[in-house]
């Protein structure tokens, strides 16, 4: 350490692992994190709740030396640090485990982990260190498997163990459930309680109200990038716990206690298709059916072939014959999405950003989108402008879209609000088939109660709903009934939904 | 200490119409350096360059005329760079559409093969065919690019290199003037096939029109159409435009066929009412420098005409300073490539801004 050491005090029992005093992180006009006090102890799980937005990954960030902040301080050990890289958080022992991967697919567990190392620590001994940790933690790990080979709780093992070679004494994680199997959930919880026990600290990130309960010590809550409460999540609902995020309660969805025995809307046999994708998922003899009124969820941990699902029902890619899809008694595999629009289908994929929606262009112009061949927007090839802002105004005071500006492009509205938005528009058609793909991924918990609550409606009036989600929670909450997917086929035998037995929301 | 690109937020109307007049001052101070450095007086030069031209009716004419082609060139580019679809290789297609327009005008030279239609025929027979050959010639990087996953870049690129030799050994060989004293020229074209002046005794002739249509029509379709709604998608969201049921390849091709009947039509525009007759090169580099115009006006048509103004411009104001200054005239392919670079630089400070990180507090 450096000379300063000598100058602070030494690190007392009850002094921090490291405190977050005033900080600020601003980005142009908008604060992200405004004026947030955190402390972090040793050998505690500190969770951090808040809604998409709120600021935990900032706020992370910073400590890790990725962003630095407008304002504030950080004290580590009592001592004030300043973080500029990375490199010098992980210097005094700080260790994140991201969201999203950073590993590459073609080289192997042993060489992943490599690369991340300093120099001096490669080779030599690795094999025998990952050894080392993959047993000390229960980490089942296989330094020569390549990682496209791996499933998403393997790939964040590999995470853990990049970050756990640098022996840190906190460690960030980022929503680490989020692409896990319940059963990859709860090794990864006793891995986590192994960590606590050794005296480090964690700094848990999730909405996911449960785990926290059964991991975390301490819980801070952030709303729109300010600390709004702390609390001992053992001690609070799950119930209570979501309205601290939220800021109010949640409105639950009604179902309309309509029977759902419609005739077969969207129907898909023997549906197979090799992925365009280098390590993509294959679907593999897909057979479903959904029928007029009835919401099908499809659950399944990412990566499972969902997108490929909905890019085969919408026909963004074309099956190999025209018997594999049926839209309301009509084959449809080889027509592509514009044909199936006009067969009275409509989609929503699962990223608004680009394939939903055009970021650049207005909201009108995103209406056209997907309404040009089929709501009478394009006459003669030129685009009607006023039907189309119509259109687009009618979608956004139905689904109380908040905006600003008359006609303002789609990257300017928040995440939720850009979601209401294209599922709006798919809805407001009246369509006798709808296929959505991750219909609140990412979206606060009322404009999700919104969209969910206009999926049901939707299906009352009798359409057919398919629903891809890996929340399943929400599917618990809007099916009728519940399909898995995995690696690419769907389980044969659908259980039944909870749609009309569950009463309670979030 | 390091540089970091943070987007804005929403670039302002402002910014965007501004940036490509900033772009343009940092390239004459660039040029004005290059000038100082040659031993000549940059002010001097400015005015050779920017302003006599402009002083004169005959060089106001010759600026139309020089801009002529390259708006029409551009505009078509236009409808490609906003696909990000990249053909570089417009100076081919306007070789070849100049050459096969022009061959129509040689197959009917001194009243060949008229018969009983009289010649009215022969003008629009050779713009059209101008325009069509100029899309012909585009369609093989269009095919090579949806077939087998050629990039256009490249192979349009190089296709320039062969029209170029193409027309050099029909001009040299077969399509030789018998009566022109060995000079590698053809015959100069009847008045039946050539474009008809403007302004009498002038130099302005009636493909400066065709220029003015090709900008009015490429500005209704980018605004009002589907096809220019289609375009502007699959460049600006190529996912979105799937899912919108658009196909990024048969887009690829259309716009490729476009933008080389744009480059066609001038390229017989041009022999047809300037040159008068086909040798052994044809263009001094439009095909190329529509590019810069394109980029300079922003991929909008009523852009793309103030660009090639501007462009046509630094033309004859570069044959005036080789007259005047004695500079080389590759100082003015110098200053368009200069100013191509502030442009495509000016666009990036548009979308972002720049802050210099040095480890201390932002």
């Amino acid at each position: 350490m450096t000379a300063a050491t000598t100058l602070a005090t030494p690190p007392a029992e009850n002094t921090p692992l490291v405190s977050l005093r005033g900080i600020v992180k601003r980005f142009g006009d908008f604060v992200a994190n405004d004026r947030i006090d955190l402390d972090i102890r040793r050998g505690e799980t500190h969770a951090l709740l808040g809604e998409n937005g709120a600021g935990k990954s900032t706020l992370v960030k910073m400590l890790y030396g990725l962003l630095e902040p407008s304002e504030g301080a950080i004290t580590w050990e009592g001592r004030p640090i300043r973080l500029t890289r990375p490199d010098d958080a992980r210097a005094l022992g700080v260790g994140m485990v991201f969201q999203h991967f950073s590993l590459f697919d073609n080289l192997t567990v042993a060489e992943n982990i490599e690369l991340v190392l300093p120099k001096e620590a490669r080779r030599a001994d690795l094999a025998q260190k990952i050894a080392a940790i993959s047993q000390r933690y229960g980490m089942a790990l296989e330094p020569d498997r390549p990682v496209w080979s791996l499933s998403a709780g393997e790939r964040q093992r590999i995470e853990i163990a990049r970050c756990l070679l640098q022996d840190p004494k906190l460690v960030i994680l980022d929503e680490p459930t989020s692409v896990l199997t319940p059963q990859e959930a709860e090794k990864l919880f006793v891995t986590l309680d192994s960590l606590k026990a050794e005296g480090r600290a964690l700094l848990y990130i999730s909405h996911r109200l449960e785990e926290v309960k059964r991991l975390c010590d301490r819980a801070t809550i952030l709303r729109r990038g300010k600390v709004v409460g702390a609390c001992d999540p053992r001690r609070e609902s799950a119930r209570s716990l979501a309205a601290l995020m939220v800021g109010q309660e949640v409105a639950e969805v009604k179902a309309e206690g309509q029977a759902a025995n419609g005739p077969e809307r969207l129907v898909a046999k023997n549906l197979s298709m090799r992925s365009r994708e280098t390590h993509g998922v294959a679907l593999r003899d897909v057979a479903l059916t959904v029928r007029g009124g009835e919401v099908l969820g499809v659950a399944g941990v990412a990566g499972n072939g969902q997108s490929e699902l909905f890019a085969a029902l919408s026909g963004e890619t074309r099956a190999d014959a025209d018997e594999e899809v049926w839209i309301d008694g009509r084959p449809c595999g080889l027509s592509g999405v514009t044909a199936r629009r006009l067969m009275n289908a409509s989609f929503v994929p699962e990223e608004r950003n680009g394939h939903a929606a055009a970021p650049d262009f207005s909201l009108s112009d995103n209406v056209v989108l997907s309404r040009h061949a089929t709501g009478g927007l394009a006459k003669g090839g030129f685009i009607a402008a006023g039907a189309a802002r119509a259109a687009a105004q009618r979608i956004v005071d139905t689904f109380d879209v908040r905006k600003s500006g008359d006609d303002p492009p789609a990257r300017t509205l928040s995440g939720g609000n850009l979601q209401k938005f294209v599922v709006g528009r798919e809805i407001l058609r009246d369509p006798g088939v709808l296929v959505v793909n991750q219909p609140t991924w990412g979206v606060d918990a009322m404009a999700a109660a919104t969209i969910r609550q206009a999926i049901l409606d939707l299906a009352a009036r009798g359409a057919a709903v398919l629903v891809i989600s890996q929340d399943l929670d929400e599917l618990f909450e809007i099916s009728d009934r519940i399909a898995v997917i995995h690696d690419g086929a769907l389980s044969a035998r659908s259980t039944r939904g909870r749609r009309h037995a569950r009463k309670s929301a979030c | 200490m390091r540089i970091d690109l943070e987007p804005r937020g929403a670039p302002s109307r402002m910014l965007e119409i501004l940036a490509p007049v900033a772009a343009f001052a940092v390239a004459l101070l660039i040029g004005g350096l290059v000038v100082w450095l040659l031993g000549k007086s940059p002010v001097r030069a400015f005015q050779v360059y920017f302003v006599e031209p402009l002083t004169q009716g005959w060089s106001l004419q010759e600026i139309a005329v020089k801009a002529a082609p390259l708006a029409l060139i551009a505009t078509g580019l236009a409808f490609c760079f906003r696909a990000n679809v990249w053909n570089i290789g417009a100076e081919g297609q306007f070789i070849v559409g100049g050459a096969i327009g022009g061959w129509i005008g040689l197959l009917t030279h001194g009243g060949a093969g008229q018969g009983v239609l009289g010649s009215w025929w022969i003008l629009p027979a050779m713009l059209i065919a101008g325009a069509l050959a100029g899309a012909a010639y585009a369609m093989i990087p269009a095919l090579l690019r949806v077939r087998l996953g050629v990039s256009e870049i490249l192979t349009s690129l190089m296709l320039v290199y062969v029209a170029e030799l193409w027309l050099d050994y029909m001009v040299r060989g077969p399509w030789k003037d018998p009566k022109g004293f060995n000079f590698p020229v053809t015959v100069t074209f009847d008045s039946s096939a050539t474009l008809p002046l403007l302004v009498e005794g002038g130099r302005l002739h009636a493909g400066v029109l065709l220029a003015l249509v090709a900008v009015a029509v490429a500005t209704v379709i980018f605004a009002r159409s589907l096809f220019g709604f289609e375009v502007r998608l699959v460049g600006a969201a190529p996912r979105a435009a799937r899912f919108a049921g658009f196909s990024e390849k048969r887009l690829a091709v259309a716009v490729l066929a476009i933008s080389g009947a744009a480059a066609g039509l001038a390229g017989i525009a041009e022999v047809s009412g300037q040159i008068g007759q086909l040798q052994t090169s044809i263009s001094p580099g439009y095909g190329f420098t529509a590019i810069i115009v394109a980029f300079l006006g922003r991929l909008s048509p009523p852009g793309i005409l103030v660009a090639a103004l501007v462009l046509a411009l630094t033309y004859i104001g570069g044959e005036g300073a080789q007259i005047a200054l004695k500079l080389p005239l590759d100082m003015t392919k110098a200053f368009q490539g200069v100013l191509l670079m502030c442009v495509l630089a000016a666009d990036v400070f548009t979308r972002y801004r720049v802050r210099i990180v040095t480890g201390g507090r932002a």
